[in-house]
């Protein structure tokens, strides 16, 4: 299967990747506030209110306040929703019903190509969202130069993993509504329960284990520790973690998504 | 290997005379799961013919198409187009067809000017040559005036005559329309007969699918009729009008029982649809005025065969939904 989609991907997917950049340019003034917003949002709500009762928690062995325990996980649950939102909803939206997968079929570019844009183009969400989050963040002191730049190819790196598990999710799903139930199962439990708000540790000894599965918890991991300035030859686990997920998850993306509509 | 071809297909692009043959249909067939929805067809388009496929809803017009433009792969038989394999060389092929599919599925998220140019680049279209072909297409389609305009605003006619000059972006040898005027009203309707034959009279090969009658005989040069999958006829559309009609029909309303029992003593050729009895004969002027003489005073007139005759005579009149 592998052989079959790298055969039928040339550098083309740029060009899907274009299109959804000339609709994002559009609308960029829109898209940028949630990613600018947020943030702040988190920082009074969490740091200020209820920083106060948490005080400072454990991580590495090192006490930290809990306003810098927690925005490295913002970074890293909006590099998920970026990518999995792009690649679920909005992906859907255009295969569905306004048929722009169809009529890019219709030119020289393969469904495997249109595919690998759109992925590589949830995964530019997240890069986008983690660039200016980052800087908001920046400003109050939270992020430890210059291992903090490494969040930025991160962002690219879980964008990929998330867009492709959506992207499958897409190319399964009879209709709309029904992306409600991945969200529930999937999303939302990794948003609580990945080591975003609290310590895994704190977790049963069976949901620690749990959790370990999700790829949210070796992200959370992986951009708090760069944002603390920490790298650590552990973290190769959760990056080999994420690149596994990417290998498993994109090709079975366009397998499905081959089958749903090549017909 | 690709590169190979790409060589191949330039050649082939000088020496276009000798590529007689655009499309070659072998022994098609498309099934799905029990369904055979193409069963077997065998056609050949000519270089810079207009070649139509005629047929009632789920004849495997669409589905023959969509295996032409490498949509849907097909089940079994060998096609080629440009003298190039469809399994092989769908890439290089795909890159001289333009393709008009049945739905509009026009970018609703880009402008009319940008629909065009964004589509350019699906095609490697340089930049600035793509904006270039994308103005001169909207005016050959008489949409100059609206290239920033959302399309969401334009009316049914307008977004196919813009999904027409997507199709014509790179330039294609090969045009392929499915459908392309249902749901227009008849001023529309005109306005896309004029473009395509404006197109076609500068040598291009168009292959089209319709089941308008009256758009058939006015634009194609050959075409076959279908159903059920299969090809029953193939020719042009006086040729086929003469040969299973004749040149005119007799078209009696309320037909009186005398009257029946005269068709029915002369062994004539006709149909009976309730209340309105059609006459194919070789001899329909002298016929007529038999008929109309002694049968029936008014209801009954003496018209031109049309491709409507040869369609409903072959497709039969049972509703297909």
């Amino acid at each position: 299967m592998m052989e079959r989609i790298s055969q039928r991907i040339s550098r083309r997917f740029i060009r899907v990747w274009q299109r959804n950049l000339t609709v994002y340019r559009k609308t960029w003034k829109i898209s940028f506030l949630p990613p600018l917003l947020e943030p702040l949002f988190y920082i009074l709500a969490f740091g200020v209110g209820l920083g106060v009762l948490v005080g400072e928690i454990l991580f590495d062995s090192t006490k930290v306040s809990y306003v810098s325990f927690i925005a490295p996980a913002l970074i890293a649950i909006n590099i998920m929703y970026n990518a999995f939102f792009e690649n679920t909803y909005v992906s859907f939206v255009r295969m569905y019903y306004q048929k722009t997968f169809d009529a890019i079929m219709a030119t020289p570019l393969s469904l495997e190509e249109i595919i690998t844009g759109e992925i590589i183009w949830g995964a530019t969400k997240s890069v986008i969202a983690t660039l200016i989050m980052l800087g908001v963040i920046s400003l109050f002191g939270l992020i430890t130069y210059p291992q903090g730049l490494l969040i930025i190819p991160l962002a690219f790196l879980g964008g990929i993993a998330f867009g492709s598990i959506g992207m499958f999710f897409t190319g399964i799903v009879p209709t709309i509504e029904i992306f409600n139930l991945p969200i529930f199962l999937f999303i939302t439990p990794m948003f609580l329960f990945s080591g975003t708000f609290f310590p895994v540790e704190n977790l049963p000894f069976w949901a620690q284990k749990l959790s370990i599965l999700f790829p949210l918890t070796h992200l959370v991991n992986l951009t708090r520790s760069f944002s603390f300035g920490i790298i650590d030859t552990k973290l190769l686990w959760d990056v080999a973690y994420l690149f596994v997920f990417c290998l498993i998850f994109f090709p079975l993306a366009i397998f499905v998504m081959h089958r749903r509509l090549i017909k | 290997m690709l590169k190979r071809k790409g060589v191949l297909l330039q050649s082939s692009h000088l020496e276009k005379k000798q590529m007689e043959h655009i499309i070659e249909a072998e022994g098609l067939r498309k099934t799905f799961g029990d369904l055979v929805a193409v069963d077997d067809i065998s056609f050949k388009v000519l270089r810079g013919e207009c070649f139509g496929i005629l047929g009632p809803n789920g004849a495997g017009k669409t589905s023959t198409i969509r295996m032409i433009y490498g949509f849907s792969p097909m089940t079994s038989g060998s096609l080629k187009v440009f003298g190039l394999d469809i399994s092989k060389g769908l890439r290089q092929i795909k890159s001289h067809i333009g393709v008009c599919q049945q739905e509009n599925n026009l970018d609703p998220d880009l402008s009319v000017l940008q629909n065009l140019e964004v589509y350019a680049h699906y095609f490697n279209i340089p930049r600035k040559a793509a904006e270039k072909r994308a103005k001169e297409l909207l005016a050959f389609m008489s949409l100059g005036h609206r290239e920033k305009a959302k399309v969401t605003e334009l009316s049914g006619g307008m977004m196919r005559r813009l999904v027409l000059a997507r199709s014509l972006i790179n330039n294609p040898d090969l045009l392929i329309l499915d459908e392309p005027t249902t749901g227009l009203d008849p001023q529309s309707r005109h306005q896309v007969w004029e473009r395509l034959e404006g197109l076609r009279s500068k040598g291009l090969t168009i292959l089209l699918t319709t089941h308008y009658m009256d758009e058939a005989s006015r634009l194609c040069d050959r075409l076959v009729i279908m159903d059920h999958g299969r090809i029953l006829v193939m020719g042009e559309p006086f040729e086929l009008i003469r040969k299973h009609i004749g040149r005119n029909v007799i078209e009696v309303n309320a037909p009186s029982k005398e009257l029946q029992a005269f068709i029915q003593s002369q062994k004539l050729e006709y149909e009976d649809i309730g209340h309105r009895l059609i006459i194919y004969s070789e001899d329909s002027d002298n016929l007529f005025h038999k008929i109309s003489d002694s049968y029936c005073k008014d209801g009954c007139i003496l018209r031109m065969a049309t491709l409507e005759d040869v369609f409903l005579k072959l497709t039969g009149r049972d509703l297909r939904e």
